[in-house]
């Protein structure tokens, strides 16, 4: 056992680093997601591309850089605490290894350089309204007609979908069999007629998310990606990667320091809040947590990096991580007291020099709080998650 | 002993909750909170048709005879319906501030027009820098003949773009942490020298930052003597805790309900998802959680006007129960309802954000943690010194 990055791999930081600090651009630095446009939001991802790095953990046949984990690991470290916006995960870590993995020679050369140059923006059409965590219970069909599938059906929680070119569906292809075996992959140019993306404001006042309603939308045979009817297992394939991803370990040791430098802006009874022992025993004790769940994932990567693929282990760092970056926000928002209040997109706008209400930290702490709750639901709820250890690692 | 509630309570709970179900529907309140003023002062005059206004002051006051009580009625149902009209700020504070230590003059000029809704009141005591502290007092009242002269910025005061008066907490001597030396003014709104910047708040309220400068008070307009005035802000303050704790209460008991309604609604694998023992347990913990709320919420309000010691250790013991309960319960209730309980098209996420700022108004858990321990222990050791 050895806790030591190799030289090579110190090296290799300092590489990223010092790319990340000459390459990241100014006018995206800083914002809010919100904030950000479309072109803002690719903008990283088409910069990381030209230097073959936007997809580091793809085949490099496909684009790959062919690093070692342990290399991934520093890339994605690297970012989180530049606090980049990395390439969305709709793209290059959902539907990209499905299609490389399963599509036809024609999905890879269409659709691949699009994924990794960050020029096509995907989105995902799973959850539908009566089917979220039993996702395999969905109802939007695809019926065959000619030369073309005819899609009819509701789906939900489609992340920026606003802004998306194509999306990847999971329709009813056979409405006659086990539920999980009649399901398809298929996908659809957002500007088929027939597609219609409806905003759903979040309770933090936010449109991050759409309701995607198909009427008798009609796409080539050809869009359906591997087999017919084997929709669920590339779905289950796609979770998988989703699942690894998102412990966010790197992000939360950089929310970590935010709470930290916030808590030393604050003040209780006229001394920095994070000198208040309460308050900073709190910190300590979520940075403890933290690094139960980073020793987790290195372990995880260890074995990966043996070849052993990740296994239903991978529901605890989805559950951790979660639960940590929740609890992040939590401390935030306790950490920026009575300036929670203020809802700032009610501020008033009379005139572009109005100073802002309240420290500048504390405007996003209420909203991310909210908005964060979404971590313990999506990518399968938690529940859902320990349901998963509980049948395939305890055998219960 | 005796937990029940008088004919006049029950007559206020009821014809509230009426009023609430017929005019305070959830489209309604939402059109409300979005528009210019953010509130219906049409609204606050049934109120006062009511008799809300005047519940819980004396028949000497020109009350209804009414005590916290009355105030603890009158907030669950608020609670329930989310109620923005300022009650809280203007009715427990503003009138306690009068009741407790309003000069006959004062009551006079102040206390007929608070009951029947045309003054309202708002408390503006924080700071930017001053957190929960009520001690930590830099706004400053300088003598000035038989006035004073007031400069300072409070922050985050809840009512205060309705409010026709501010109670104003300033230092008119000392140092910046010192518990002598901070005074109570009644200041009109429109006084010269006032700027307010008014915003809606994340829970549907609307709040000000005041900035005064050089804002001349007659001293006829301070409550109680000069420097002393800190008991008499904790009195009040702990009375607008047991407030919210009952508004707390209100909102817990709608987020269950809810969320009971919904998982027996909500369909997956074929089965309510009700019927899964995980999700039952977590809601039967909600319930547990709002009972104890409630219980905390009795127990605070009964003690308000015991000795120091006993109504500060039940507040902030009410404080600190209401913070952790209505976290669990909010939290508990967005996770069961799934990706509909992080929309805005339920009602559930606004009753989140207000049991969520209940938690830092009047100081958070830690705080109220931190002042119940010490109390409790002064209490301790002034025991064994007998």
């Amino acid at each position: 056992m050895n806790l030591e990055f190799s030289p090579e791999d110190n090296a290799f930081r300092q590489e990223i680093r010092t790319f990340i600090e000459e390459n990241y651009p100014a006018d995206v630095a800083g914002k809010n997601r919100e904030e950000l446009t479309k072109e803002q939001f690719l903008a990283w991802h088409q910069i990381i591309a030209k230097k073959g790095w936007s997809v580091p953990s793809w085949p490099t046949e496909y684009g790959g850089t062919g690093w070692s984990p342990t290399q991934k690991y520093i890339w994605s470290e690297e970012n989180a605490r530049a606090d980049t916006i990395m390439p969305l995960p709709f793209a290059t870590s959902m539907v990209g290894p499905v299609i490389y993995t399963f599509g036809s020679q024609e999905h890879k050369d269409r659709y691949l350089p699009g994924i990794v140059d960050g020029t096509t923006w995907w989105c995902q059409g799973f959850s539908e309204p009566g089917a979220g965590s039993d996702l395999a219970g969905l109802k939007t069909t695809a019926v065959r007609d000619g030369d073309e599938w005819v899609i009819n059906g509701q789906k939900t929680w489609t992340t920026l979908g606003q802004f998306a070119d194509m999306g990847f569906f999971l329709c009813r292809t056979n409405p006659d069999v086990k539920k999980q075996e009649g399901i398809s992959f298929i996908l659809i140019p957002m500007d088929t007629p027939g597609v219609e993306v409806r905003p759903i404001i979040m309770t933090d006042g936010g449109h991050e998310v759409n309701e995607v309603w198909l009427t008798d939308v009609r796409v080539p045979v050809d869009n359906l990606v591997g087999e017919e009817n084997k929709g669920w297992t590339y779905a289950k394939f796609l979770l998988a990667h989703e699942r690894t991803g998102i412990a966010g370990v790197a992000r939360s040791k950089r929310g970590i320091e935010r709470v930290r430098e916030i808590a030393a802006l604050e003040y209780d009874n006229g001394k920095p809040l994070i000198e208040n022992p309460d308050f900073a025993e709190k910190v300590s004790q979520l940075e403890i947590d933290l690094t139960a769940l980073e020793f987790s994932e290195l372990r995880t990567i260890a074995s990966l990096q043996k070849g052993k693929g990740p296994g239903p282990e991978s529901s605890l760092l989805k559950i951790k991580g979660s639960e940590i970056q929740q609890r992040l926000t939590e401390l935030t928002l306790e950490a920026v007291g009575n300036y929670a209040a203020p809802y700032f997109r009610g501020f008033p706008t009379d005139g572009d020099n109005v100073f802002p209400i309240g420290p500048e930290y504390a405007h996003q702490a209420m909203p991310n709080y909210l908005n964060m709750r979404k971590t313990t639901i999506y990518g399968g709820s938690n529940e859902i998650q320990r349901n998963i250890i509980a049948k395939a690692v305890l055998g219960l | 002993m005796d937990f029940s509630f008088t004919e006049e309570q029950n007559m206020i709970r009821d014809s509230l909750s009426r009023l609430i179900k017929d005019q305070y529907d959830w489209e309604t309140r939402n059109k409300v909170i979005t528009s210019e003023s953010g509130w219906r002062p049409e609204m606050w005059a049934q109120f006062a048709e009511l008799g809300l206004l005047m519940a819980p002051f004396s028949e000497e006051d020109g009350g209804l005879g009414g005590n916290a009580v009355d105030a603890m009625v009158v907030m669950e149902e608020f609670g329930k319906g989310l109620v923005i009209e300022p009650y809280m700020p203007s009715v427990v504070l503003g009138g306690g501030f009068l009741k407790h230590g309003g000069s006959a003059a004062q009551k006079e000029n102040h206390l007929a027009s608070l009951m029947g809704g045309e003054e309202i009141f708002a408390f503006a005591y924080g700071e930017p820098t001053s957190r929960f502290n009520l001690n930590d007092v830099s706004t400053t009242a300088k003598a000035n003949g038989s006035s004073y002269v007031l400069n300072g910025h409070k922050c985050v005061v809840y009512g205060a773009p309705w409010a026709t008066h501010l109670i104003v907490t300033a230092r008119t001597s000392g140092d910046r942490f010192d518990t002598n030396g901070i005074s109570v003014f009644i200041v009109d709104k429109s006084s010269q020298g006032i700027t307010t910047r008014d915003y809606p708040t994340m829970d549907g309220f609307r709040a000000s930052e005041v900035y005064f400068e050089n804002v001349e008070v007659s001293g006829d307009n301070m409550i109680g003597e000069e420097g002393s005035a800190l008991p008499l802000i904790e009195k009040v303050t702990d009375e607008g805790i047991a407030a919210i704790c009952a508004e707390a209460c209100g909102a817990m008991e709608i987020a269950n309900a809810d969320t009971v309604e919904y998982a027996k609604a909500r369909k997956q694998f074929n089965v309510p998802i009700s019927s899964f023992q995980v999700l039952q347990h977590r809601m039967v913990d909600m319930f547990i959680e709002h009972q104890q709320s409630i219980s905390m919420t009795y127990q605070v309000t009964l003690r308000l006007d015991e000795d120091d010691v006993t109504r500060k250790k039940a507040a902030s013991a009410a404080k600190v129960q209401i913070g952790k309960s209505g976290r669990f319960v909010g939290q508990a209730a967005t996770q069961i309802h799934g990706g509909m309980g992080v929309t805005d098209e339920l009602r559930l996420g606004h009753y989140f954000k207000r049991m969520t700022l209940i938690d830092s108004q009047f100081g958070n858990v830690d705080h109220h943690l931190r002042r119940y321990t010490n109390l409790a222990e002064s209490a301790d050791v002034l025991a064994a010194a007998e």
